[in-house]
């Protein structure tokens, strides 16, 4: 297999500092990729930050309507536009997890807005450079993060899977309309891993049946880079 | 804040006031312009993102409350932001028209500014007393932070409500350069691109750092429009010699398009792309090299728009296509109706 060359591919990546955000900024930057990461929390965002100095760390919760717009601005303005988008960013809803009927309403709205309404603002504000990036014939994709809890229904996983299972549809549909812009949407189930967001779901989990965030960071990438190349020979093609 | 269901950059009864190459006028739904736009024509648009480019703060020297608005820069890359054009302010919001505004304090070079989280240095003092070069103290990614979180879009008092960023954010944002909305571009969603591509007609875009319009100082709004940086890609100035060669029209949503593209042809008439800076002023006597037609805002005699407007068409009918628009209850200004001119020479 070959190295993906994602060399000069400018990824901006939510929840970039712990969990598969994180192994996937540390792979990107490997790759020669440029990137930005957003985070909650400015001391983490900070930590990665002093990790990774090539990175551009930027504080924002994209479950805030008002962080929106600051995180774009600072997305495109640190990388001068976009290529790759990736929603991974996530909340599991009620910890520890419970039966939709002991759910509270809090903890179903705030998986909405962090899973699905979330992508969704960020990828409109971003459409726009998106859709730059396919003029200049760069291939631009979004990646929204997804789960198995998506398509099947796990007890206890009310609010995540209904969540992701909104932001999987909406991934699939978005993707139909904007092949005219040539912006690419997919909804990716990285597997079982063995992240923050999997402790607190599956406090007792074996840790070693899950995969590791590296691995399925790795696989990640590897999509990534297929995509452009794919790309780039459907347009030569086209030439 | 205005609701994003109430949008005024986006009213559903816009109208558009056309005035073709042989100067008739005519009255359109603003919904109707992609049936304006021919099968071998080029739609072109600037992408930049609005920056929220008023900073509140305070002269550090006097303790005086000040408002700058970011009003230039010198390239558009994306690490060249330490330094900044600015017009200044003194007490006091948007809501009290610019001309009534208290002055700011007098600078000095090496002043200290304190705006929010950014510190700023005055480096210049440019030709008038309210317009500085300043310097942020801060890295890179303080800068962008600083300005993403404590800026706020710059407006004027005829719109009371505050402007959120969305309000000021074209659906084809891309690199937030602009210091104020390239309205024009509010008459494009996605639907309107499409349907402009469902013609036959193509789209493309470039990126320029729309200036101020306005700042309530007649001296210094003779000033206007600073030299501004845009960014033409190859995609697009090949599309445009294309689309000349096939004898389609060039057509421009909003001035900075005009301003960037005969700016970047001015060395021979052929379109250059890359990074550059727009200097070259249009108006009256500038002979359109590149644009047939221009989509922009209503604009008032006597400011910048106006007269570039006046490229495109004798006074004399820019002045009947205002008073058919006065007629017909248009909207002033950037926010609502919109004007479709033609090149007299074009066509």
């Amino acid at each position: 297999m070959t190295e993906p060359d994602i060399t000069g591919l400018r990824v901006a990546v939510t929840g970039g500092t712990s969990g598969l955000g994180l192994a996937l900024v540390r792979r990107l930057l490997d790759h020669g990729a440029q990137v930005a990461f957003v985070a909650r929390g400015r001391g983490r965002v900070e930590r990665v930050q002093r990790e990774l100095p090539r990175a551009h760390g930027i504080v924002g919760d994209v479950s805030l309507k008002e962080d929106i717009h600051p995180i774009a601005i600072q997305i495109l303005g640190t990388l001068g536009g976009l290529d790759v988008l990736v929603n991974n960013a996530s909340s599991l809803g009620p910890v520890p997890l419970a039966p939709l009927a002991d759910t509270e309403c809090e903890d179903l709205e705030l998986a909405l807005a962090t899973n699905v309404v979330g992508p969704f603002r960020l990828t409109k504000v971003l459409l726009g450079s998106l859709a730059a990036s396919a003029r200049d014939r760069r291939a631009p994709l979004v990646v929204n993060i997804s789960s198995d809890a998506a398509i099947n229904a796990y007890a206890g996983w009310g609010a995540y899977g209904a969540s992701k299972a909104a932001l999987h549809h909406l991934s699939r549909i978005w993707n139909e309309e904007l092949s005219a812009e040539g912006i690419r949407m997919i909804s990716i189930d990285p597997g079982d891993m063995d992240t923050p967001l999997h402790a607190l779901a599956v406090p007792d989990a074996d840790r070693s049946q899950l995969k590791s965030p590296d691995t399925a960071a790795g696989e990640l990438v590897a999509l990534i880079a297929a995509h452009i190349r794919g790309s780039h020979r459907v347009l030569e093609s086209a030439r | 804040m205005i609701p994003a269901t109430a949008a005024m950059q986006r009213p559903p009864d816009a109208k558009l006031l056309v005035v073709d190459a042989s100067a008739h006028v005519t009255h359109y739904s603003q919904a109707d312009f992609p049936t304006l736009v021919g099968a071998s024509d080029l739609v072109v648009a600037n992408d930049a993102a609005t920056l929220p480019a008023s900073l509140f703060g305070e002269h550090v020297a006097t303790g005086r409350p000040i408002e700058m608005r970011l009003a230039g820069r010198r390239s558009l890359l994306p690490d060249d932001i330490t330094r900044f054009t600015a017009v200044a302010f003194g007490a006091g919001d948007y809501r009290t028209p610019t001309e009534q505004r208290p002055a700011p304090p007098a600078f000095d070079v090496g002043d200290t500014l304190q705006l929010g989280p950014l510190r700023a240095v005055v480096v210049n003092v440019i030709g008038h007393p309210r317009l500085i070069e300043i310097e942020f103290q801060h890295s890179i990614a303080d800068i962008w932070a600083g300005i993403a979180r404590h800026g706020r879009p710059i407006q004027y008092a005829y719109v009371p409500q505050p402007l959120a960023i969305w309000d000021s954010w074209t659906r084809i944002a891309n690199l937030p350069v602009a210091f104020e909305a390239p309205s024009a571009t509010f008459i494009l969603d996605w639907r309107v691109i499409a349907a402009i591509r469902a013609r036959g007609a193509r789209f493309a875009t470039i990126t320029h750092a729309a200036g101020i319009s306005s700042t309530g100082d007649s001296d210094l709004d003779a000033l206007l429009p600073l030299d501004e940086p845009y960014f033409i890609p190859e995609s697009t100035a090949s599309l445009v010699a294309e689309t000349r060669r096939r004898g389609g029209r060039i057509i421009a949503i909003g001035t900075t398009v005009v301003r960037a593209l005969e700016d970047a042809a001015s060395y021979d008439g052929e379109v250059r792309p890359g990074m550059s800076m727009a200097t070259l002023r249009v108006g009256r006597l500038t002979r359109l090299r590149v644009v047939d037609a221009l989509v922009t805002g209503q604009h008032e005699p006597n400011t910048s728009h106006y007269e570039l407007l006046r490229a495109f068409q004798d006074d004399e009918v820019l002045d009947r296509a205002i008073e058919e628009a006065n007629a017909g209850g248009y909207r002033t200004h950037e926010f609502g109706d919109s004007l479709f001119v033609s090149d007299a020479r074009s066509g």
